[in-house]
C-alpha cells in the first residue's frame, strides 16, 4: 500500500563533545544538512561522551557527526565508540568526525570505527554526498 | 522481526524503543502491525502536552518537569516536535539542548521529532510514538509541540492534560477572546514571570476565564461532531488554573506539578479521563479509516489508468467531477454492500 512506502528521512546527530567552545562549524553543517533534507539533532556545546551516546541511541540516528576542534579526539572518540557498542548501536550508525585532526591520527580513528574524517576545506557538497551514499541500510 | 522488536521493547531495551519510534515515523513496512501489538500494553501513562509560542520556554520547562518527576522516582518519556522545512523536508531539532537537568539519565527517554510537513503542531507519528513510550512503561509522557501560534491544537488528540504557555506581553484582552489555542488549555502557565508585564498577562487570562460561559461550554467539544476529528472536551467543572513560572531557575515548577496533579485527579474522579480517551480513540479510528479509504481509492484510480484521463474528460465536458467520483466509487460500494448482505 502506498501509505506504507518508505518516507525515510536521514537522521543525523551533530555533536560537540568535550571542552571545545567552537560551534560555528557545527552550526553551518547542521544548516547544510537541513537544507539537504536531513533531520538534524543538534547536541549543543560541551557534551560528555555519555550524553552523546544517550542522544544517539534515543534519537536512533543514522549518522553521528562529531565535531572536535580541541585536539582531544583520541580520548573522546573511543569513549563514544565504546558507549555505542554497549547499546548495540555501533554497527548501524555511520560515524564521522569533523574538525582539526592531524593526518597521522586519522588512520587510528578509522580503525576504531570512524567511517570518515573531514578536515578544514572539506566541501559541504562532498559531505552531503558521502552521508547519502553511506547512511546505513536498516 | 516485529515480534522480536516488541519483546525487546517490553523488556526495557532502549534501543528497541528508539527503533520502534523510527519505524513509526518512517511508516516502515510493518509499522501498523507494530502499533497494533503495542496497543494492548498501553493505557498506563499520564500524557501531558506542553504548547505555546516559539521561545515561550517549552523545552526548558519540560526539562524541569522531567527532573521533578524523576525526583519522585517516576520514569519519563519526552517527545519534542520541531518544524520541518516546507522546501526540503529537512529540520534542525534543537529541543534536546535544553535538557540539561537530565543528562546521562536513561530513564528520561527524550526523542526529537520533525513535524514532517504536518501543520497542527504535532507530527502524524506522534500519537503512535506516545503509544510506544506508554507500552515501554513510562509513567509520565511529556509532549512538546512545535512553537504554536493560535490554531495548532492537535495536541488535544494526544494528551490527557494540555498545558498552554503564555509569555508575558502576549497581546491585549482582544487576543484573549480569540478561538483556538487558548480554548484547549487545561492549565495556563505564564512563563518568564519575572519579566515586566507578566502580572497583566495573568490578569487578562483570569478575565478571559471569568467570561467563559459554563453552560454553553458544557455542550460543545472542540469543533463539530460527525466524520471529522473533533475531540470532545466538554469539561464544564474545571476552571484552568494559571501558574506563574520562571523555567530557567525553576521558580513555580512545584506549583505547576501541583496543578498538573490536581487536573489528573479531576480527570479521574469526574470520569473525564475515560470520556477523553474514548473520544480520542474515535478520532483516531476515523482518521485511519479516511487514510485507508483514500489509499484504496488511489489504488482503484491507478488500476483505471490514473486521474489524468478523467480530468481530460471533465475538461472536454464529456463528464463532470461528480460522475467521475460516482464511477470510481461505484464498484467499491457494490462490493461492500454485497459482503454486508452475506
Amino acid at each position: 500500500m502506498s501509505a506504507d512506502e518508505a518516507q525515510r528521512t536521514i537522521r543525523c546527530l551533530v555533536a560537540k563533545v568535550g571542552l571545545d567552545g567552537h560551534d560555528r562549524g557545527a552550526h553551518v553543517i547542521a544548516r547544510a544538512f537541513r537544507d539537504a533534507g536531513f533531520e538534524v539533532v543538534y547536541s549543543g556545546l560541551h557534551r560528555s561522551p555519555d550524553e552523546i551516546v544517550q542522544a544517539a541511541v534515543q534519537e536512533d540516528v543514522d549518522v553521528l557527526g562529531i565535531s572536535i576542534l580541541s585536539g582531544a579526539h583520541n580520548t573522546l572518540v573511543p569513549k563514544v565508540i565504546d558507549g555505542l557498542a554497549e547499546y548495540g548501536a555501533l554497527e548501524d550508525t555511520l560515524l564521522i568526525v569533523g574538525g582539526i585532526v592531524p593526518e597521522e591520527d586519522r588512520e587510528d580513528l578509522r580503525e576504531m570505527g570512524v567511517a570518515e574524517v573531514f578536515g578544514p576545506g572539506a566541501s559541504m557538497k562532498e559531505m552531503i554526498a558521502y552521508v547519502r551514499e553511506h547512511a546505513p541500510e536498516r | 522481526m516485529t515480534e522480536q522488536l516488541i519483546e525487546a521493547l517490553l523488556d526495557g531495551d532502549h534501543r528497541a524503543l528508539a527503533r520502534t519510534i523510527t519505524k513509526i515515523e518512517n511508516r516502515s513496512p510493518g509499522y501498523r502491525d507494530l502499533v497494533s501489538e503495542l496497543h494492548a500494553h498501553t493505557g498506563h501513562a499520564d500524557v501531558i502536552g506542553i504548547t505555546g509560542s516559539p521561545g515561550a520556554g517549552k523545552s526548558t520547562l519540560v526539562d524541569k518537569l522531567a527532573k521533578a518527576y524523576r525526583d519522585q522516582d517516576l520514569t519519563v518519556g519526552v517527545i519534542a516536535i520541531d518544524p520541518s522545512s516546507p522546501f526540503t523536508g529537512g529540520a534542525v531539532l534543537g529541543d534536546r539542548i535544553r535538557m540539561a537537568s537530565n543528562v546521562g539519565d536513561m530513564d528520561v527517554f527524550f526523542r526529537s521529532m520533525s513535524a514532517r510537513g504536518t501543520l497542527g503542531g504535532l507530527s502524524t507519528a506522534t500519537t503512535d510514538a506516545v503509544k510506544a513510550l506508554d507500552a515501554f512503561g513510562k509513567d509520565k509522557i511529556l509532549v512538546e509541540t512545535v512553537g504554536a501560534g493560535q490554531n495548532e491544537i492537535d495536541i488535544v488528540r494526544t494528551a490527557d492534560t494540555v498545558t498552554v504557555l503564555v509569555p508575558p506581553g502576549s497581546g491585549d484582552d482582544v487576543q484573549m477572546l480569540k478561538a483556538g489555542i487558548l480554548e484547549i488549555a487545561d492549565l495556563f502557565v505564564v512563563n518568564k514571570a519575572d519579566l515586566p508585564g507578566s502580572d497583566r498577562t495573568v490578569q487578562e487570562l483570569r478575565e478571559m476565564l471569568g467570561m467563559r460561559d459554563r453552560e454553553t461550554r458544557g455542550h460543545h467539544g472542540v469543533g463539530t461532531p460527525g466524520m471529522n476529528d473533533a475531540v470532545e472536551r466538554n469539561d464544564g467543572d474545571w476552571t484552568p488554573p494559571i501558574v506563574e513560572t520562571v523555567a530557567n531557575d525553576g521558580t513555580g515548577v512545584d506549583d505547576l506539578l501541583d496543578a498538573l496533579a490536581d487536573h489528573r485527579d479531576h480527570l479521574e474522579s469526574s470520569g473525564q479521563l475515560e470520556a477523553r480517551t474514548r473520544s480520542r480513540y474515535a478520532a483516531e479510528i476515523r482518521q485511519l479509516l479516511r487514510e485507508d479509504a483514500n489509499a484504496l481509492l488511489a489504488e482503484e484510480l491507478d488500476a483505471r489508468g490514473g486521474l489524468d484521463a478523467f480530468v481530460q474528460q471533465v475538461l472536454d465536458r464529456e463528464s463532470d467531477p461528480y460522475s467521475v467520483a460516482d464511477e470510481l466509487v461505484a464498484p467499491i460500494e457494490e462490493c461492500v454492500r454485497e459482503r454486508r448482505n452475506d
